[in-house]
């Protein structure tokens, strides 16, 4: 792609403002359109019974979250105020239109988060009209908790999963949502839409419950509880050409910007964000360091863990572009991946997501 | 592969769920990881770290299949102990593969990864030809119903790509699935290792005309094999939001439907006319199969989570018995003589497994006779359900023709089914036969419009079964028939079942063993059911002394409308009493196995009355139990 216009001060976040190949109706900000839409199967060139696959994984979603309504007393949908979140919501929106779609939405918050993820979550959450948890593990947070003195994997293990598991208990949530596609992750091709974890929130392996048609069992014991994944067969792509279909607003970070910058360890990280990364100030930089440069985030989890990459993608087009074309996996600039061979694994045992 | 094509294509892609098969020795992995590499998904780091493995461990070349280990425990096993879902993507089509290892103890992992899958690959090395395991595949794929077979016949760079030894092992898969019920096979020669016709024709092998494996998956036509006749709408729930609008959410699982056309809701058989189909996205005009929507209807019914939602004209089967193939997936073994529950569209009821027909050899695909089923055992089955479920023949339609069973104990899926017919015994057949010569086909149908319901209104109460259980002299019958004689003359409509009657006719040929008692307890049940579905409030006084058989009766009947009065009395009290002198004959050792004697009476665990004769007089118990009936909305 060739042609590229500055970065200064042009609006990324706005999808639809740069030259999309196709045009987009104009949605409100819950992205329904206002003229009676027949769904993008209805302009294709399939036959009038054939549905796109991104109109059968949404069929199927909003399958499974109709189940968990109909079967579980008190769901939850975790929301990361990221991409998957994003889609995830909106399937909610269509699963149980035209209410409202019936269970909170809950941000378990680390005090990491980059400050566009909290104006945007804010913004979004007020705008459709959801009820929004936030909850914190703030014990651990008043200590400090940081991956540069517990290390990514206890720092994790506080902050998120034991956060999750307290707030799960606390409001005695039976079912619980979350954005996890599987093919994010070599451990995850064998997770369940139902995935069923123990009083303590543990992922057994070796003791899954076989899931045929679409039937899911949603039986479970007074202590246990399940992990619902609506994504579970969508991809990255599907993600992204889903969110430029439906046109469902992202936090701005996703979209390239010029951002001064720092690399540590082969990690960029925007200059303002140096301190949360390293407050101790051990890695050590000067200004000669700092490097203006166009780049994006892939994913967005906790600033101390999360990279920036490289990028000139300032809408959605060329994102969905640069991810057909990328040659490196998605969860690659998460630090938290890289511990250890199955460390993803061994975090779902424990009860992370 | 053109990037940009792709972005803008997206809106036409379709999808394709396939199944991949074979064993360890196969080369099911190498294949996978083959497509995945030729088609562009794998990732760099991923392909950098499979290297780095293959490098350490002296391969001669990067091994595609270290891509899809998944789990530790398997990494280090070497081998792929569960379902693993895959995903590559072409310009046509984005590609969902349940990958399943193939041997036998894994059977239920085939079965779940075959039950979603439109397309089957079975991979066989060209070294060994046509296996017991490519046969047992076939099988399975069979038994599923996947509409499409590919056999891959994989390794021809080892057999020097001999067209005749594809040729025969062509030939014996083709002379084995005469007896499978698959009707579109094809076949193709591959070196998953080298890519050849994995994505790109071989040069090695230029006797072979077909198409490649990836062009395979990329065309083969899936939608016809979608049922789009027989319109299935089972509700999964009530959308209420506001007091204007009323909905009923869910899949539809077969068939199509419009605005403004006629359906008939199950149970209740009312029958309405489609309002509007909702949307996020706007109202359509009609819906299809695999589209989740919310249905509106002309009139205000009834419906709730569980039922169904049909045409008038074009109805599922409704029975409580019918049998189905099993394939049982739990460690545990099958229990014949508790219940399981059997969760089928959005329909959660009680299930007992009446009968065995028989177990498959999986191998031999001989029929064997067999007690339970254990992990991985299929075969055939007869169910019986506490109510009667809405289901098509799982060939016709795999959405109304499948279910699972989950432990109630554990709360595991124990197994997974897919129904064939109602249960018939040859009276059935015969009887139904004569029926059949003189009785138009929809008076079935219109039989069942005087349901209970019918009764009901015209009784002008409701329709239950009071179950007296006590020893024998403890006053069941006293009291029975005093409180039948009530609810007589307030113009209820009442049947009594007494078990000294019962015993004369219907069960004459049964003694007091065990065995026997529970066979009088379940006819006497049916029995009960038959006249309280007629709207009777049906009056039955048995010692009935074992829990697990009223249990029974309880279970086939609807919650609300089973009432278990205990009667209570003290032994000493009833021995005196004696109306039959039976006491003075057991305790003298002439009757065997006589309740409270020499064989236990367990007594209810929550009855829903306990009547105590020996402390309150028969006219106050009978004023008791009709307040009752009235508490609960019975009269």
């Amino acid at each position: 792609m060739t042609g590229k216009q500055g970065y200064g001060n042009k609006s990324f976040n706005r999808p639809g403002s740069c030259r999309c190949p196709i045009a987009i109706p104009r949605r409100d900000f819950d992205g329904r359109v206002k003229v009676n839409g027949r769904s993008a199967d209805g302009e294709s060139g399939l036959n009038s019974y054939t549905m796109t696959h991104l109109k059968q994984l949404e069929q199927e979603s909003i399958h499974v979250m109709r189940e968990v309504v109909a079967e579980f007393k008190n769901p939850v949908m975790l929301y990361s105020v990221g991409k998957d979140s994003a889609v995830m919501v909106r399937l909610a929106q269509k699963a149980f239109h035209p209410g409202k779609f019936p269970f909170p939405l809950m941000h378990i918050d680390t005090g990491y988060k980059f400050p566009e993820m909290y104006d945007f979550r804010d913004k979004f959450v007020k705008e459709i009209g959801a009820r929004l948890i936030v909850e914190k593990n703030e014990e651990w947070i008043a200590k400090g908790a940081h991956p540069s003195t517990l290390g990514n994997d206890k720092c994790c293990q506080q902050l998120k999963t034991r956060g999750l598991l307290d707030s799960l208990a606390k409001h005695k949530f039976d079912a619980a949502f979350g954005g996890a596609r599987r093919d994010e992750e070599k451990s995850r091709a064998k997770e369940r839409f139902f995935s069923v974890r123990d009083e303590f929130g543990q992922w057994d392996p070796k003791n899954q419950r076989p899931e045929l048609w679409n039937l899911y069992n949603a039986d479970i014991g007074d202590s246990e509880s399940v992990r619902i994944f609506p994504l579970s067969n969508w991809t990255e792509l599907d993600v992204w050409q889903y969110i430029k279909m439906e046109n469902i607003p992202i936090v701005p970070l996703y979209y390239s910007q010029m951002r001064r910058t720092i690399e540590l360890n082969g990690i960029i990280i925007p200059c303002e964000h140096t301190e949360t990364v390293d407050p101790t100030g051990k890695l050590g930089f000067t200004e000669d360091d700092i490097k203006e440069l166009p780049c994006r985030f892939r994913s967005l989890g906790c600033i101390p863990c999360t990279g920036a990459v490289k990028s000139e993608a300032t809408c959605i087009d060329d994102i969905i572009e640069e991810v057909l074309d990328a040659r490196r996996s998605e969860r690659e600039n998460r630090i938290i991946d890289l511990t250890s061979d199955s460390s993803m694994e061994q975090k779902k045992r424990e009860g992370y997501f | 592969m053109a990037a940009g094509h792709q972005m803008q294509d997206y809106e036409k892609k379709s999808l394709l769920r396939f199944t991949t098969t074979g064993s360890v020795d196969d080369g099911k992995s190498t294949l996978i990881g083959r497509l995945l590499y030729e088609t562009n998904c794998i990732f760099e780091d991923q392909y950098a770290a499979v290297a780095k493995t293959s490098e350490q461990r002296g391969d001669e070349r990067v091994d595609l299949a270290l891509l899809l280990d998944g789990l530790a425990a398997e990494r280090e096993q070497g081998i792929t102990i569960d379902v693993a879902y895959r995903y590559f993507t072409t310009e046509k089509r984005k590609f969902i593969i349940a990958d399943t290892p193939g041997h036998e103890q894994y059977t239920r992992n085939m079965v779940t990864g075959a039950s979603n899958s439109e397309l089957a690959i079975i991979l066989i090395d060209a070294r060994h030809g046509v296996l017991t395991q490519s046969k047992r595949h076939g099988f399975l794929i069979s038994l599923l119903q996947i509409p499409h077979l590919v056999v891959a016949v994989n390794k021809m760079d080892l057999v020097d790509y001999d067209e005749e030894v594809y040729e025969r092992i062509v030939a014996d898969y083709r002379e084995f699935s005469q007896k499978l019920d698959i009707h579109d096979i094809s076949f193709i020669p591959l070196s998953a290792l080298d890519g050849d016709n994995v994505t790109t024709r071989s040069e090695k092998m230029p006797w072979y005309e077909g198409h490649t494996l990836l062009h395979i998956l990329e065309n083969v036509h899936v939608d016809a094999d979608k049922n789009y006749v027989d319109f299935r709408f089972p509700v999964q729930l009530v959308q209420r939001p506001n007091l204007n609008f009323r909905g009923f959410a869910g899949t539809v699982t077969s068939g199509t439907i419009s605005v403004g056309e006629e359906i008939a809701t199950l149970p209740s058989g009312k029958t309405s006319k489609v309002k509007s189909i909702v949307t996020y996205d706007g109202e359509l005009e009609s819906a299809f199969a695999g589209q989740a929507v919310t249905l509106a209807l002309e009139d205000e019914i009834d419906i709730s989570r569980g039922d169904m939602i049909v045409r008038k004209n074009n109805l599922p089967q409704v029975g409580n018995r019918f049998d189905a193939n099993l394939c049982w997936m739990d460690e545990e073994p099958m229990d014949r003589h508790g219940h399981y529950i059997l969760k089928h569209t959005t329909q959660k009821v009680k299930v007992f497994i009446s009968d065995i027909n028989y177990k498959i050899d999986v191998n031999t695909l001989h029929r064997q006779d067999a007690d339970t089923f254990e992990l991985n055992e299929i075969g055939r089955v007869s169910l019986k359900t506490s109510q009667p479920i809405f289901f098509d023949n799982y060939r016709t339609n795999h959405g109304t023709g499948s279910f699972i069973l989950i432990d109630p104990v554990s709360n595991r899926t124990v197994a997974a089914g897919m129904i064939r017919d109602l249960t018939r015994t040859v009276n059935d057949v015969t009887s139904s036969k004569r029926a059949e010569s003189h009785v138009s086909p929809n008076v079935e149908w219109e039989t069942r419009l005087i349901d209970r319901q019918a009764w009901e209104a015209r009784n002008g109460h409701k329709g239950a079964v009071l179950w007296f259980t006590g020893l024998s002299g403890s006053g069941k019958t006293t009291v029975a028939s005093k409180l039948a004689g009530s609810l007589f003359k307030q113009g209820r409509q009442v049947a009594m079942l007494d078990g000294d009657n019962v015993r004369h006719g219907l069960c004459g040929d049964l003694a007091f063993s065990d065995h026997d008692r529970s066979e009088n307890i379940r006819r006497v049940g049916e029995t009960a059911k038959l006249f309280f579905e007629q709207g009777n409030i049906v009056v039955c006084t048995f010692i009935s002394p074992f829990r697990e058989d009223r249990d029974f009766v309880r279970s086939i009947l609807p919650e609300g409308s089973f009432f278990e009065v205990q009667v209570k009395c003290d032994i000493e009290v009833c021995k005196r009493r004696d109306p039959k002198g039976l006491y003075k004959k057991a305790l003298a050792g002439e009757i065997k196995d006589f309740t409270g004697i020499s064989s236990p009476y367990e007594e209810p665990e929550n009855p829903e009355l306990v009547v105590e004769t020996d402390l309150q007089s028969a006219d106050d118990l009978v004023a008791t139990l009709i307040v009752r009936l009235e508490k609960d909305g019975i009269i």
